[in-house]
C-alpha cells in the first residue's frame, strides 16, 4: 500500500486556456442575460413595437388604404385626438369602459371575498367546487362569450326559458307580457349583461388569489382573535380583511387591467349595441381603426387606455415592492 | 377550588391516533401547572381543548366548576399566549392589547386605563406605538402577555411561550414570567417540552406521554420519586441510570452516583458499591460526566468539575450510591415498585 499523494504530479495535464470557455455559462453575468433574452425579444416585438407604432399612427393620417408614413407631411399633430374627443360615441365608450370596470370590480371583490371565505372552510366536495369555480377562467374568452351570446339570445335564451317555466316571464307575469327579456336588446339589460359576463370571467382569478391570501394568514392569529373574544364578524373585518388587503389589491389591479382593456365581451356579445350603449374603448378603437379603416383614429382611441394602465402598473409595482420589504 | 378540571378527556384524530387519552386533571386556584412531555405527546392538544380551540372526542372540561365543552373560546374566561405570540401584525402594540377590550365593548377611557396598567406591569409603556414587526422576541412575548392580562381571565394558557427566544433571553424570561405569575396570582397552565422550564417554574408538573399523564406532582416529587421509567428518564439531564436486576430495574440519578476511593468512609449497609468498567470522563466546565458500564449497561455519574476522580480513560473503578437514593421499577411495566430484595447489582463489589 502506498501513502496517499496530496501534491499533483509534475506532469499533470494543465487545462488549456481555450477550454475555459466552456465554463462561460456558469457565470451569472452571462447566463442571466441569456435566459432573459427570449422574454425581452418577445416583449419588444409583440408589445414594444406595436406600442410605438400606435403612438406614431395616432399622430398621423394613415388609413388601411394607405398605411405608410412616408414623409413628415403624414403627421397631423393632435388632429386625431381633437376629432375623437368631439365624437359623442367616443365619450360614451370612455364612460362605459369606466363604469363597466368599476361596477364589475366592486361586485367581484364582494363575491370573491365571500367565495374565498367559504372555500377556505372544510366541507365535502370542496375540491370539486374549487375546480368548477376555476372553469370560467380556463375557457378561452371568445368561446365563453359565444356561450353567453347564446344564453342571452333574444329568442332562444335558456334563461328566458327557465323564467317562463317558473312563471316570471310571458303574459300575466312580473316580467311579462313579452315572452323574452331581450337581454342584449335593451340598454340597461345589455349593460348589465356585459358587466355580468365580466364578473363571471374575472371572479375565478380573484377568488383563487384571495384563497391564497386567506391561507397565508397564520392559524394562530385567527385563533388568538377567537380567544380574545372577537365574534366571527369582528375577526373578519378587523383581522382577516385587513391582513388580506395587500393581496386583494393585487387581485383588483389585475382584474381592472383585464376588464378595462377587454375587447371580446362587448364585441362578441353586443358589437357595442344597442346603438352604442355597450361601446367601450377597445371596441370603438377596433370599429374605427380596423373596420372603418381609419388606423390613425383607431390608434388614438386605443392610446386613451395608456394613462389609466400606467397608473395601475405603477400601483402594482409599488405594492409588490411593499410586500417584498415587509 | 379547582379552576380547571378535566374528566376522562379524550381526543381522537383518527382510529389510530389518540392524542389525549382519558386525562383527569385538576388545577387549583392560583397554581402554575406545567404540562411537560416530548413533542407529539398530546400536551398541546390538551391545552387547546381547555382553551376551546379543539373539540374533545369525549370527556368533560370544567372551568370554575362549570362544564364548558360547548362554549366557544371567547365565552370561557380564559386567555392564551401562543408559541408564535400571534400578535396582529397590522395593529400597533396599543391596538393589539386593546383588541380583547374592544371585543368586550369596554368604553375608551376604561380601555386606556387597563392598557396602561398592563403595559406598566410588563414594562412595555415605551412600545405602545410600535408595530409587532419592530419588536424583539422578548418584547413580543410581553405584548402577548399584556394582551392576555387585560382580559383578567380565570386562567392563562401558555403554549411554549419561550421557545422562540434565544437561550440567554429564555433564562431571564423564565424568571420574569414566574415573578409575573406570582404577582398577579392567576391560575396558569403552561405547556413545554423543556424540563428546565418545567422544573424551574411549575408549582406542579404533569408529565405526559402518548396521551396519558404519567405523573402529576411537584418538581421535587417528579425528580426524586418518579412514578415510572418514562418520568425517570425524561426528567433529568443526563437521565436516571437504570440497571436491570432480576425482574426489576434499579434506578439512581447521575449526581447520586460517585466514585469511591480508598479513603472514602463508607459502610456497605448504607452504600451500594458498584464496579464499573470502561470509564470515560467528559469535562463540561461547571461539571464533569463520567460514562461507564455495569454488565453492558451504560451508566453516568455527574460530579462537580473540581472533583478529581482520578479515573483513567478505559479503566475500571468502584462507584457508590446511597441505598436511599435507589429507585426500583418493574422491568416489564416500568412502574415504580417497592424493592423486592436487597439489590446487589451484578457488577457489585463487596467491600
Amino acid at each position: 500500500m502506498t501513502a496517499p499523494v496530496y501534491a499533483a504530479p509534475a506532469n499533470a495535464p494543465v487545462e488549456p486556456a481555450t477550454k475555459q470557455g466552456r465554463f462561460l455559462l456558469e457565470r451569472e453575468g452571462v447566463l442571466g442575460p441569456l435566459l432573459l433574452l427570449p422574454a425581452v425579444v418577445y416583449i419588444l416585438a409583440l408589445v414594444g413595437f406595436p406600442l410605438i407604432l400606435a403612438v406614431l399612427y395616432a399622430f398621423s393620417d394613415v388609413t388601411v388604404g394607405s398605411p405608410h408614413i412616408t414623409s413628415t407631411k403624414d403627421f397631423v399633430g393632435l388632429a386625431n385626438f381633437r376629432v375623437i374627443l368631439n365624437d359623442p360615441v367616443f365619450r360614451e365608450a370612455l364612460r362605459n369602459t369606466i363604469v363597466f370596470t368599476v361596477v364589475s370590480q366592486v361586485i367581484v371583490v364582494v363575491l370573491a371575498t365571500i367565495l374565498g371565505l367559504v372555500l377556505a372552510e372544510d366541507f365535502k366536495g370542496k375540491r370539486l367546487v374549487r375546480f368548477l369555480i376555476l372553469l370560467p377562467w380556463t375557457t378561452p374568452i371568445a368561446l365563453s362569450v359565444l356561450g353567453w351570446f347564446w344564453m342571452l339570445d333574444s329568442v332562444y335564451s335558456p334563461i328566458d326559458y327557465v323564467m317562463r317555466e317558473v312563471g316570471l316571464l310571458g303574459p300575466h307575469t312580473p316580467f311579462g307580457p313579452a315572452r323574452n327579456m331581450y337581454w342584449l336588446g335593451k340598454t340597461n339589460l345589455a349593460q348589465a349583461s356585459v358587466i355580468a359576463v365580466h364578473v363571471w370571467r374575472t371572479l375565478p382569478l380573484a377568488t383563487v388569489i384571495l384563497l391564497a391570501g386567506l391561507s397565508s394568514i397564520p392559524k394562530d392569529i385567527v385563533e388568538a382573535a377567537n380567544m380574545d373574544g372577537a365574534s366571527y364578524w369582528r375577526t373578519l373585518f378587523k383581522v382577516k380583511l385587513p391582513l388580506l388587503t395587500p393581496i386583494m389589491s393585487v387581485a383588483i389591479l389585475f382584474s381592472i387591467i383585464f376588464t378595462f382593456t377587454d375587447l371580446s365581451v362587448s364585441l362578441v356579445l353586443t358589437r357595442g349595441g344597442p346603438v352604442n350603449d355597450t361601446q367601450v374603448i377597445a371596441t370603438w378603437a377596433y370599429f374605427k381603426g380596423i373596420q372603418g379603416g381609419n388606423l390613425a383614429q383607431g390608434a388614438a382611441i386605443a392610446l386613451f387606455m395608456v394613462p389609466v394602465l400606467v397608473v395601475i402598473a405603477v400601483l402594482m409595482l409599488r405594492l409588490a415592492r411593499r410586500t417584498e420589504t415587509t | 377550588m379547582a379552576v380547571v378540571e378535566t374528566r376522562k378527556l379524550t381526543k381522537r384524530f383518527s382510529d389510530e391516533v389518540v392524542a389525549v387519552n382519558e386525562i383527569d386533571l385538576r388545577c387549583v386556584d392560583g397554581e402554575f401547572l406545567v404540562l411537560l412531555g416530548p413533542s407529539g405527546c398530546g400536551k398541546t392538544t390538551l391545552l387547546r381543548m381547555i382553551g376551546g380551540l379543539e373539540q374533545p372526542t369525549s370527556g368533560e372540561i370544567l372551568i370554575a366548576d362549570r362544564v364548558v365543552n360547548n362554549l366557544p373560546p371567547r365565552a370561557r374566561q380564559i386567555a392564551m399566549v401562543f408559541q408564535s405570540y400571534a400578535l396582529y401584525p397590522h395593529m400597533s402594540v396599543y391596538e393589539n392589547i386593546a383588541f380583547p377590550l374592544k371585543a368586550a365593548k369596554l368604553d375608551k377611557a376604561a380601555q386606556r386605563e387597563k392598557i396602561a396598567w398592563a403595559a406598566s406591569i410588563l414594562g412595555i409603556d415605551e412600545l405602545l406605538k410600535r408595530k409587532p414587526r419592530q419588536l424583539s422576541g422578548g418584547q413580543r412575548q410581553r405584548v402577548a402577555l399584556a394582551r392576555a392580562l387585560v382580559r383578567e381571565p380565570n386562567v392563562f394558557l401558555l403554549d411554549e411561550p419561550l421557545s422562540n427566544l434565544d437561550a440567554q433571553r429564555r433564562a431571564s424570561a423564565r424568571d420574569e414570567l414566574q415573578v409575573f405569575q406570582k404577582d398577579i396570582g392567576t391560575t396558569t397552565i403552561y405547556v413545554t417540552h423543556d424540563q428546565v422550564e418545567a422544573m424551574g417554574m411549575g408549582d406542579r408538573i404533569a408529565v405526559i406521554d402518548s396521551g396519558h399523564i404519567r405523573q402529576l406532582g411537584t418538581p421535587h416529587e417528579i425528580y426524586e420519586e418518579p412514578a415510572d421509567t418514562f418520568v425517570a428518564t425524561f426528567v433529568g439531564s443526563p437521565p436516571m441510570n437504570l440497571v436491570p436486576e432480576g425482574d426489576e430495574l434499579v434506578g439512581f440519578r447521575p449526581e447520586a452516583f460517585y466514585p469511591i476511593t480508598a479513603d472514602t468512609p463508607s459502610d456497605t449497609s448504607s452504600v451500594l458499591r458498584v464496579n464499573v468498567i470502561n470509564a470515560r470522563e467528559e469535562y463540561l466546565g461547571s461539571e464533569k460526566l463520567i460514562y461507564a458500564e455495569v454488565n453492558g449497561i451504560r451508566v453516568v455519574s455527574r460530579l462537580p468539575a473540581n472533583v478529581d476522580a482520578g479515573i483513567a480513560e478505559g479503566s475500571s473503578a468502584t462507584f457508590g450510591v446511597l441505598r436511599s437514593n435507589l429507585r426500583h421499577f418493574n422491568a416489564e411495566t416500568g412502574l415504580r415498585v417497592q424493592p423486592g430484595r436487597v439489590p446487589v447489582l451484578s457488577g457489585a463489589a463487596n467491600a
